[in-house]
């Protein structure tokens, strides 16, 4: 049965490194549901969280196929109840003298949205949080007409200590070790 | 006097060179004598610093990239090296894919260095300008482009690193013009690891007992063994394992010559054209010991009835591998000779006559249904495997042969005899046509000591016959047979079985193969009838230089057993 994972890849910050590992999923014929690169909690090492809906064994097989990648460090795969994970959605919304602004001001309240910038004639409002969140808010801005929408990819971490930090310790020593071997 | 050795030392590992000299030094500096490429407009520094290394470095002119990259992997793949690739940009590039791919999926080890626009040009459609970083990042296992002169020792150290180590492939570094031009202070240094890849997984010694313990309680076990047991040096280790353990044991195509032809427990081939017992018995043994080989779907067939009754170990240095195409019951990660040394010490002396018994037992019915015809034909027309056969007899198994793509290709691996590893060279994952001749050129330029015999079809040999040219220029003295059938034969051969004889486009109305040889300035023969056919194999192999023979064959044999696309391993058929 498919279902929603979420795959965290650390990585050294590499050009192309990010095509290479996509490339896995096209080869597979895989759809990237949502992709987001960033720094991690480590110098120079990058995070990218991929989110795919895929059968378990598949998702299995294509991280251990990513992971494989030279300059890919480690890769995890987690499934939706393993992460706390976050969307950031913008909305354009068109204003003028015929705006209620007060039920606007509620519906972003009850949402737990917030004004981010007036522009003119529009706001840009921003709302934070799952993808079913978003698109709440989404539903419930479209009687004032929607003018622009954007949701960036997923980002997560997971609920379990980070076993990374030692896995990367690991590495850095045995790297250590192959070159004391070979001296 | 110390203190003038070591201000030599600095002189020597610090001098100022261009990026194209640093290049050239790199290779140099890891044990590269030869190398193969097609010189270009984006790739003439280094060219232009090669002409002064010529004798350090030989180059192997071909006429084609593609022609440069088969030749760079038959030579990997009879040395202990990688081969080393040169092109240049766009086109020069872009002729390497089918290599590359070939390469990585046979995992053969090649440094291939293509020159690039300059990097102001990047991006803007500059003559000769192709994102072969882009191109080639699926069929590479690692690539880089160089911008700055100063980074190429290093990319080229950690390239000839990757290629090599754990489970080799091919890499791929891009340099700009303006690299090779630039100057850089000078110094080697091999790569020695770095964090973000683990080519050798640390064996755990508890799957190792698991192992044996499931391998010496077997009363059928069955050892499968692919080429993972000839790139990690273990053919020595896996003779031994075998012979102690008396476990019978088949091959995969790209397995063939890790263990003799003719050991008692060399059982024969898998997979869908591979022999009657090996197939069959997959689905009877108790324990499968998968060493070095990653079950390819044509060895596999059907997966979802194979080999269900068995436990399965498999030994393997990729973690990717593990449980891919079939569940490993105990997985054994890590190089297969340290693994294999290591259960050898947990596994008892053991004999299977019975179980062997049963592999003669299918094997001879094969021999009488299909082997006796093909090896002995009472027919007219001469078949592929005769010829196999004669070549066998008078090399005395001692050759190299190098196969192109089809049924000339799985007739020579189902009859060919090896005594040697490394002997057996031939385009296993991609099936590329057209790998014959440029590889057997490079497998003789890799070992020169031996005979290099060709085997290729009709059909293949028009894909890369231009290599003719290099094969007169480079004298190297390989034998290529011809085994000409006029068809694509393996194509009309599915097309007889599975699409009602329509033969769609596999009908070859083929050139004078002969004249077309002899034009390129090399000894050519053709031959016909079985009674010629030794004197002609004999002149080939008496011809002091390469030489070409063309042996005409019937034009519709099948080559079988078979398992049919879709079929259980068990489900092969003997006609």
């Amino acid at each position: 049965m498919k279902k929603i994972y979420t795959i965290v890849i650390f990585t050294e910050n590499k050009i192309g490194l990010l095509n290479r590992v996509t490339s896995l999923f096209t080869q597979r014929h895989i759809n990237i549901e949502s992709l987001t690169t960033s720094e991690s909690e480590y110098e120079g090492i990058h995070r990218f969280t991929v989110v795919i809906e895929e059968e378990k064994e598949r998702t299995l097989k294509i991280v251990r196929q990513i992971e494989k990648q030279v300059e890919v460090l480690k890769a995890f795969c987690f499934a939706d109840d393993e992460v706390v994970s976050s969307e950031i959605a913008l909305y354009k919304i068109k204003v003028d003298e015929s705006t209620d602004r007060e039920a606007l001001q509620s519906v972003i309240s009850q949402h737990q949205a917030h004004f981010k910038e007036q522009i003119e004639d529009f706001i840009i409002i921003e709302k934070t949080g799952l993808k079913l969140e978003t698109h709440k808010l989404f539903k419930a801005l479209q009687p004032y007409g929607i003018q622009g929408f954007v949701r960036s990819g997923r980002v997560a971490l997971s609920k379990t200590i980070s076993t990374f930090s030692k896995h990367l310790k690991d590495l850095e020593e045995h790297s250590k070790e192959i070159i004391s071997v070979n001296q | 006097m110390e203190a003038l050795a070591i201000s030599k030392n600095i002189e020597k590992q610090l001098k100022t060179l261009t990026g194209a000299e640093a290049v050239i030094q790199s290779l140099i500096e890891e044990g590269t004598e030869i190398l193969f490429g097609y010189p270009g407009g984006a790739i003439m520094p280094i060219y232009d610093a090669l002409y002064k290394h010529q004798d350090e470095l030989k180059h192997v002119l071909t006429r084609h990239e593609q022609g440069a990259i088969h030749a760079a992997q038959g030579f990997a793949r009879v040395s202990d090296k990688p081969g080393v690739v040169f092109a240049t940009s766009g086109p020069g590039a872009t002729n390497l894919i089918t290599g590359l791919a070939d390469a990585k999926i046979d995992s053969t080890p090649l440094v291939c260095i293509t020159g690039q626009v300059q990097s102001s040009l990047l991006g803007t459609d500059a003559f000769q300008e192709t994102d072969v970083i882009s191109l080639s990042m699926p069929v590479t296992k690692w690539n880089y482009q160089v911008t700055k002169a100063e980074e190429i020792p290093a990319a080229i150290a950690k390239a000839f690193y990757i290629a090599k180590s754990g489970r080799p492939g091919p890499v791929l570094i891009d340099i700009t013009k303006d690299a090779q031009f630039a100057s850089l202070e000078y110094s080697y240094r091999k790569c020695e690891g770095f964090r973000s890849y683990n080519p050798s997984p640390a064996i755990d010694i508890n799957k190792i007992e698991e192992a044996a313990e499931l391998i010496n309680k077997a009363k059928k076990p069955y050892i499968l063994f692919g080429q993972g047991v000839i790139l990690s040096k273990a053919e020595k280790e896996f003779r031994s394992f075998v012979e102690k353990t008396g476990i019978p044991a088949a091959w995969t195509l790209l397995g063939l010559s890790a263990l003799p032809t003719d050991h008692p427990l060399n059982v024969g081939m898998l997979g869908m054209h591979g022999n009657y017992g090996p197939n069959k018995l997959t689905n009877e043994c108790d324990v499968l010991i998968a060493v070095g080989m990653r079950f390819d779907d044509r060895v596999t067939g059907n997966l979802s009835r194979y080999a269900r009754q068995a436990k399965v170990i498999h030994l393997e240095i990729d973690p990717a591998e593990i449980n891919k195409n079939v569940h490993a019951d105990v997985p054994v990660l890590g190089d297969a000779r340290k693994s294999l040394s290591l259960l050898m010490e947990y596994c008892h002396a053991n004999e299977h006559t019975e179980w062997l018994e049963r592999f003669e037992t299918l094997n001879r019915l094969e021999y009488n249904k299909v082997i006796q015809d093909e090896l002995h034909p009472e027919q007219e027309g001469l078949t592929m495997g005769e010829v196999i056969r004669r070549v066998n007899e008078l090399t005395d198994g001692d050759a190299i042969v190098v196969t192109d793509v089809g049924q000339h290709q799985m007739v020579a691996c189902r009859y060919a005899r090896f005594k040697q590893p490394k002997s057996n060279i031939t385009s296993g994952g991609l099936g590329t046509m057209g790998f014959c001749l440029p590889a057997a050129l490079g497998a003789k330029l890799g070992a020169p000591e031996r005979e290099v015999v060709g085997i290729i079809g009709d059909g293949g040999f028009q894909m890369t016959l231009q290599e003719l040219g290099t094969v007169f220029q480079t004298q190297a003295a390989v034998k290529i047979i011809i085994l000409n059938n006029q068809f694509l034969g393996m194509v009309r051969q599915w097309q007889q079985l599975f699409f009602d004889k329509r033969y769609s486009s596999t009908e070859l109305v083929n050139p004078d193969f002969v004249s077309i040889t002899k034009g390129f300035g090399i000894e050519a023969s053709s031959v016909s009838e079985r009674e010629n056919l030794d004197g002609a194999l004999k002149a080939m192999f008496d011809h002091n230089g390469p030489y070409l023979l063309e042996v005409n064959v019937e034009k519709e044999c099948n080559v079988f057993p078979m398992v049919p696309s879709g079929a259980s391993v068990d489900e092969i058929r003997l006609e």
